[in-house]
């Protein structure tokens, strides 16, 4: 393998590039300015790792996300920063060869290479709902584990099972971490996760060797440790009790909180208000629109999207009704008891 | 399903589904008690004067306020803060209007012609901080207090305990203090549930029957010719 320096040099990347790519590497992932020398220290002696990545049941829109972004960018610069060994949307081969490529690449860096992995995995009715050359998805994964020093799951489809999981979940659809307990698996989720932050904890892992600090749902806490809430710029306006009503009124324009229009920015853990999109551009709510919480399980069984987080899902007139009913006959029957007891002691007397 | 998906949906059904079927349960099992006849001769003509003892009762009478007034004042100062807390909090009134919205199909604003007002998030914590500190005072009072004590039983503690819980898990969420935001949530949409659960079967159900039972001992009253 030839290292991360080496090959920024043969492309073109400048000292200088290279440095501030790191300064802003170094304050993504949370760690001290004065660590800045040190990554890039680390970084340009990192051994460009061998990277397959399996696409299963997806949108292609993790792809885009990591691909789309404006030029030049920090996530292009992680193309130079891995050897991409395999990708079907990326590679210029197909069918059998591009088979080989990837059987190749595993051979080769058996132990070594990341397996990233964006779908989820459908497992349902012996996992047919997702083949390619005759072999079911469920199988590809659990062949391309083996070797792999480890394993992230790009985007909440991978990562919790996303929309193809969402209710009814026909095909029986799950996220790699179901399926993968034997190697080390963090979670990048997101719908699509932000391009900075999938190439951010793969510069975690070439720069200190070892996965990044994860939280409960397996997410590097660097990227996920906070809410969009926490850190989204309308949040005085929460506290002030300022709330747009609809998505065109006053307070819409003046850019109060969205609360009431159903953001889900409270519960939402992601990087989108500090990292935004397109290259620091914007992110949802800064266009108008409130957080989906994409980047949280299950994310689209939680009920409306316009919906306020407070107004839950905690049921309908018919299931009060029928309470109702009970109440009323068991009050019925208690006082029914009641006079029943009056009436004995009255008879005893 | 995680715990707030569990604490926002199926937790909150039954829990709300519990207080209703235990409201009803003690207030029809109430009104349909068979009252004892009273064969005396009425002392005042109109026993429907009996109804100012309910107002009557809730303020401290003259002979009594050194025994009651910490008790009095403590209890009004619980009382204001809970429900500025729970009746002017934006999240609350959402989740309210949301419940009648379920039920009879139509919200406040449409009802009333106004929106249902709220406090800035600062000032219901602030309400929130004085009934917590009410409920606390409350709470040693009790403990310190011999007769108090003596006279307490576990539904007074739980019940304490539960309407407790819920105010304190809320301060928590809205400051983000000891822990993520959708931790805390959950935790204090789950103590909301239990004082759901436990509301109708403790000391908890005064809210729905403390005017009923001054009314009706009002008007007794009255009848029997005894001072209010």
């Amino acid at each position: 393998m030839t290292t991360l320096g080496d090959s920024l040099l043969a492309s073109g990347i400048s000292r200088r590039a290279f440095l501030k790519f790191c300064t802003a590497l170094t304050s993504l992932m949370a760690l001290p300015p004065g660590m800045a020398p040190a990554v890039a220290q680390a970084l340009a002696k990192a051994k460009r790792p061998s990277v397959i990545w399996l696409s299963f049941q997806e949108c292609t829109g993790c792809t885009e996300s990591l691909t789309r972004t404006s030029s030049p960018t920090l996530e292009n610069l992680i193309l130079d920063m891995v050897s991409l060994d395999y990708h079907h949307t990326l590679q210029a081969a197909a069918g059998f060869a591009a088979e080989e490529a990837r059987e190749h690449a595993m051979k080769e860096f058996d132990g070594k290479y990341l397996l990233l992995v964006d779908g989820s995995i459908p497992t349902g009715d012996g996992g047919i709902y997702g083949t390619w050359g005759g072999e079911s998805f469920v199988d590809i994964l659990e062949q391309s584990v083996k070797g792999a020093a480890a394993v992230v799951a790009i985007g909440s489809c991978a990562s919790f099972g996303g929309l193809p999981k969402a209710n009814p979940n026909p095909t029986g659809a799950r996220a790699v971490s179901d399926l993968v307990k034997n190697k080390p698996v963090i979670n990048v989720p997101g719908c699509p996760p932000i391009a900075v932050v999938m190439t951010g904890v793969l510069a975690h892992y070439l720069t200190f060797g070892r996965i990044p600090e994860l939280d409960a749902q397996g997410r590097p806490v660097a990227f996920y440790g906070e809410t969009i809430h926490d850190r989204c710029y309308r949040r005085p306006f929460y506290d002030q009790g300022k709330f747009a009503k609809t998505f065109d009124d006053e307070g819409a324009r003046s850019g109060w909180c969205l609360y009431e229009l159903g953001c889900k920015g409270p519960i939402t853990h992601n990087a989108c208000a500090t990292v935004k999109w397109n290259a620091g551009t914007s992110f949802p709510i800064q266009s108008g629109h409130g957080c989906l919480g994409c980047s949280e399980p299950d994310f689209w069984d939680k009920g409306s999207f316009y919906k306020a987080l407070a107004t839950t899902s905690w049921g309908d007139a018919a299931t009060l009704g029928a309470a109702a009913a009970v109440g009323v006959a068991a009050g019925a029957a208690a006082a029914w008891m009641a006079r029943g007891r009056q009436d004995r002691i009255a008879k005893e007397k | 399903m995680d715990w707030l998906a569990f604490a926002r949906g199926p937790g909150m059904k039954w829990a709300v589904a519990i207080f209703v079927i235990g409201v009803l349960w003690r207030l029809i099992g109430i009104l349909l008690l068979r009252g004892k006849k009273d064969l005396s001769e009425p002392r005042s003509r109109s026993a429907w004067k009996g109804l100012r003892l309910i107002g009557l009762r809730s303020w401290p009478r003259k002979e009594f306020l050194g025994g009651t007034a910490f008790g009095e004042i403590m209890g009004y100062t619980f009382h204001i803060g809970f429900f500025a807390a729970l009746f002017f909090y934006l999240p609350h009134i959402l989740f309210f209007e949301d419940v009648a919205k379920g039920v009879i199909g139509v919200n406040f604003k449409q009802i009333f012609g106004v929106a249902w007002p709220y406090l800035p998030s600062g000032i219901v914590y602030f309400f929130s901080a004085v009934s917590v500190a009410a409920l606390i005072a409350v709470l040693i009072h009790r403990v310190a207090d011999p007769v108090k004590r003596l006279l307490s039983n576990f539904d007074d503690y739980f019940s304490w305990f539960v309407t407790f819980t819920p105010i304190v898990t809320g301060m928590l969420a809205y400051s983000h203090f000891a822990g993520p935001y959708p931790t805390l949530l959950a935790v204090h949409l789950l103590s909301v549930e239990l004082l759901l659960v436990w509301f109708p079967f403790g000391k908890l159900m005064h809210a729905f029957t403390i005017f009923a039972a001054r009314a009706v001992q009002g008007t007794d009253f009255e009848r029997k010719g005894a001072s209010l």
